[in-house]
C-alpha cells in the first residue's frame, strides 16, 4: 500500500491540532506552520498526480480492512486532479489570508482552515459513499467557522442561514444513503457499482429514489437551481479568503455528481436509466440563467462575485449531465477554470472592498487603483469566458461537446447569452468602480482624506503611510498566473481531461482495482445470494441476508 | 413494530420540517434535531428490524439471527455528527441573536448595502 495516499488526509489533521494546542497566542508561528503544511500539500498533491497520470488506479485501505468492509481511499486521475487544484488553490488563498491579515481578525482561522483542506481532500479521494458523509461533515463543520470569522451582524446571521441550510443537506444526505444501503447492503462505492449493475429491474424503486435524494443533496453542495439560495448570502458575507476557498466547495458537489453518476448510477444502468440527466440538465441551465440575472442586479461587489460565480457553477453540470465522454472532458477543464477565475475574483473583491467600501457606485480612486483594476479586468475576462483566457477555450469545449445533442439549442442559447449578459454586468461594475471614479476626484478631493494618502501613494510615499501588503497581490496574481498557464497548456490540460473522463466512462479498472482483494470474481452475475452459506461472505452479503433475518423476526411476532 | 418506526420518522421528519419553516432560530434548531432523530431512526431500520438478535454473527451456529451491525455503526456516527452540529449551531444562531437582537433566520438585502463592513 502507498502511504501517500492518506497523506493529504493526515497532515492537515495533524497540523490542525497542533496548531490549537501549542500555536494558539502566536500568530506568527501560525502562519508558518499553516503556510508549510499547505506548500507539503502541493508537494504531496503533486506526487500523487504523477503517479496517477498514467492512468493506474491505486487503492488504500485503512487499517488494512478489505475493499467491500473497510474504507477504502481511492486514487485515480480524476481525484488526483481535484486534490492538486485544491491544495493550489488553497496555497494561494492562504497567502491572501496572510498578507490581509484576515487571519487575525478572529481566533483560530489557520486550524480551521486545516481542517477545513481535511475535509475537500478526503471527500475527493475516498471511495466509500459514507465516509464521503463523513468529509462532508468535517469540510461544513470547519467552513461554519471560518465562515462566522470575524464576527460582525450580518456575518452571523448569514452563518445561521449556511448551517441551516446545510444541515438540512445532511440530513437528506443520511436518509438517501440509508435507503441506498437498504436497497444494496454496501456503501463502498466500488461494490455499489456492481451491486446497482446487478440490481432486477422490479426492484428499481427504492435505489430510484435514492439515488435521486443523492442528487439533490450533491445539488445543494454545488449550488444548483432551485437549491442554491444558501449561496450569494454566505459567499458575500464570508470572508474574503474564506470565499475564495468555498470556490472549491461547490466543485466538491460537481464531483460527487461526477464520480456517483458515472461509477454507481452511470448511464448504461438499467435501473437509473436516464432519471439523472434529465433532471440536472435544466436545474444547471436555470442555475446558469440565473446567476447572470444576479449579476445585472447585485449593487454589492460581494453579492457580485457571488452571482458571477454562480454561472459557471451552473455550467459545470450543464456539461456532467450530458453523460458523455468529450462533455465530461470540456467539463473537467472548466473546473479547473472556474474555480481559479472564482477565488480571483473574490480576493479581488475583498481589495476593493478594504480600500472603499462594497458598494458599486462611483467613489474618489483608491490606492492602487490602476493595478485593481488590470486585476479586475483580467478576472472578469477570464470568468465571463472571453478570449484569450482559459473560459473562452473551456466554454467552447463544452459548447462543441454539445453540438450533437437533441438539446444543444438550449445549451447554446443559455451559455452563450448569460456569457454575453455576465460581460455586461463586469463592465458595469467595472466602469462605475474605476473609470467614473477618475472624474469624481476632482470634486472630493478637498473632504476626502483617503484622497490625500492616495495622492501620496500614487507618487513617493511619505515613510508614515505604510505600503500595501505585498502578499495579497501576490496571491492574485499566482491564480491568475495559473488561468494564464491553464490557457497556454490548454493541450495537455485537456488530454488529461479526455483521459480522465474515458476512465469515468470505463469505471471496471477503477472497480476491479478497488474490489481486487475480494475473493470471489469482481463482475460475475450472480448476487451474493449463493455466498452467505460461508462465513467469509456472510457481511458481505447483508442486503440478501436482511430480509431473511427480517421474516424471522416476524416470526417471532 | 414495522408501523411503529415507520411512524416514528414519518412523524420526527414532519415535525421537524414544520419547526424549521418558523424561520425563527430557536424553533429551527429543534426542527434540525428532530430530523436528525429521524434519521437516525431510519438508519437503524435500513438494516431491516430484527428483534431481540445481537449485532454479532456467530461462526459455530449457522443459523441463528443477527442484526445487521452496520447501520448501529453508522447510527452511531450520525449521532456524534449532529450532536456536534447542533452544538454549533446552537452557538452561532446565539452570536447572530445577540448582535442583531433579532432571532430572525430571514436577512434584509437592503441592510447589506448600509455598509456593515468586514
Amino acid at each position: 500500500m502507498n502511504h501517500l495516499l492518506i497523506a493529504p488526509i493526515v497532515l492537515p489533521a495533524l497540523v490542525a491540532p497542533f496548531i490549537i494546542m501549542t500555536l494558539r497566542h502566536h500568530i506568527d508561528l501560525q502562519r508558518i506552520f499553516s503556510i508549510a503544511s499547505n506548500v507539503l500539500l502541493v508537494a504531496i498533491a503533486l506526487a500523487l498526480a504523477a503517479q496517477a497520470y498514467d492512468g493506474t488506479v491505486q487503492v488504500y485501505e485503512l487499517g488494512n480492512w478489505q475493499a467491500p468492509f473497510g474504507i477504502v481511499l481511492v486514487l485515480d486521475r480524476l481525484s488526483a486532479m481535484m486534490v492538486l487544484l485544491t491544495t493550489l488553490l488553497a496555497l494561494a488563498v492562504n497567502l491572501y489570508a496572510v498578507g490581509s491579515k484576515w487571519d487575525e481578525r478572529g481566533q483560530n482561522f489557520h486550524a480551521l482552515y486545516q481542517f477545513q483542506l481535511m475535509g475537500i481532500l478526503g471527500a475527493f479521494l475516498t471511495g466509500d459513499a459514507f465516509n464521503l458523509f463523513v468529509f462532508f461533515e468535517v469540510l461544513l463543520i470547519a467552513s461554519y467557522g471560518l465562515m462566522i470569522h470575524g464576527g460582525g451582524t450580518r456575518r452571523f446571521q448569514a452563518g445561521v442561514q449556511y448551517v441551516v441550510y446545510n444541515l438540512l443537506g445532511s440530513s437528506l444526505f443520511l436518509f438517501a444513503l440509508g435507503t441506498i444501503y437498504s436497497v444494496t447492503g454496501t456503501l463502498n462505492m466500488a461494490d455499489l457499482a456492481v451491486r446497482v449493475a446487478e440490481l432486477p429491474a422490479a426492484d428499481s424503486a427504492l435505489i430510484r429514489v435514492g439515488a435521486i435524494m443523492l442528487l439533490l443533496v450533491f445539488a445543494i453542495k454545488a449550488a444548483l437551481l432551485p437549491l442554491h439560495f444558501w449561496l450569494p448570502a454566505s459567499y458575500a458575507h464570508a470572508p474574503a479568503p474564506v470565499a475564495a476557498l468555498f470556490a472549491i466547495m461547490t466543485k466538491v458537489g460537481a464531483y460527487s455528481i461526477l464520480r456517483m453518476y458515472t461509477l454507481v448510477f452511470g448511464p448504461d444502468v438499467p435501473v437509473v436509466d436516464g432519471l439523472v440527466g434529465d433532471w440536472l440538465l435544466p436545474a444547471a441551465l436555470l442555475t446558469v440563467a440565473l446567476g447572470a440575472i444576479g449579476i445585472l442586479g447585485a449593487k454589492e461587489i460581494g453579492k457580485l462575485m457571488s452571482f458571477a460565480a454562480i454561472p459557471s457553477i451552473g455550467t459545470l453540470p450543464t456539461a456532467v449531465s450530458l453523460f458523455e465522454p468529450a462533455a465530461t472532458a470540456a467539463a473537467l477543464y472548466y473546473t479547473v477554470h472556474s474555480t481559479l477565475s472564482a477565488a480571483a475574483l473574490f480576493l479581488i473583491a475583498d481589495m476593493i472592498r478594504e480600500r472603499q467600501g462594497g458598494e458599486i457606485e462611483a467613489k474618489p480612486l483608491m490606492p492602487q487603483s490602476g493595478l485593481i483594476s488590470v486585476l479586475f479586468f483580467t478576472a472578469a475576462i477570464a470568468a465571463a469566458g472571453m478570449p484569450p483566457l482559459s473560459g473562452f477555450l473551456g466554454k467552447l469545449m463544452i459548447l462543441d461537446a454539445a453540438r450533437s445533442e437533441q438539446t444543444a439549442i438550449w445549451i447554446w442559447g443559455v451559455i452563450l447569452v448569460s456569457s454575453l449578459v455576465t460581460i455586461m454586468g463586469f463592465a458595469r461594475a467595472g466602469t462605475a468602480l474605476f473609470w467614473k471614479s477618475h472624474g469624481l476626484q476632482s470634486h472630493d478631493t478637498m473632504e476626502e482624506p483617503e484622497i490625500e494618502i492616495e495622492s501620496y501613494a500614487e507618487g513617493e510615499a511619505p515613510a508614515a503611510i505604510p505600503r500595501p501588503a505585498a502578499l495579497p497581490f501576490v496571491a492574485v496574481f499566482s491564480l491568475l498566473a495559473g488561468l494564464v498557464l491553464l490557457t497556454l497548456f490548454a493541450g495537455p490540460m485537456s488530454r488529461y481531461a479526455a483521459a480522465t473522463a474515458q476512465d469515468l466512462f470505463a469505471p471496471r479498472a477503477y472497480i476491479e482495482t478497488v474490489l481486487a482483494n475480494r475473493d470471489r470474481p469482481v463482475l460475475d452475475a450472480h448476487h451474493g445470494a449463493d455466498s452467505h452459506g460461508t462465513d467469509s461472505h456472510a457481511e458481505s452479503s447483508h442486503g440478501t441476508d436482511a430480509p431473511e433475518a427480517h421474516d424471522q423476526s416476524e416470526e417471532s411476532h | 413494530m414495522e408501523l411503529l418506526i415507520a411512524s416514528a420518522v414519518g412523524l420526527l421528519t414532519a415535525a421537524g420540517i414544520y419547526l424549521i419553516l418558523r424561520l425563527r432560530s430557536f424553533p429551527v434548531i429543534l426542527g434540525t434535531s428532530l430530523l436528525s432523530y429521524a434519521v437516525n431512526v431510519f438508519l437503524f431500520a435500513t438494516g431491516r428490524v430484527v428483534i431481540n438478535a445481537p449485532p454479532i454473527l456467530n461462526k459455530t451456529a449457522t443459523d441463528v439471527t443477527y442484526t445487521d451491525p452496520l447501520p448501529q455503526a453508522l447510527v452511531l456516527t450520525a449521532i456524534v455528527i449532529s450532536f456536534g452540529m447542533t452544538a454549533v449551531v446552537v452557538m452561532i444562531s446565539l452570536g447572530a441573536y445577540l448582535s442583531a437582537k433579532d432571532d430572525n433566520i430571514n436577512m434584509d438585502d437592503t441592510a447589506d448595502l448600509q455598509g456593515e463592513d468586514a
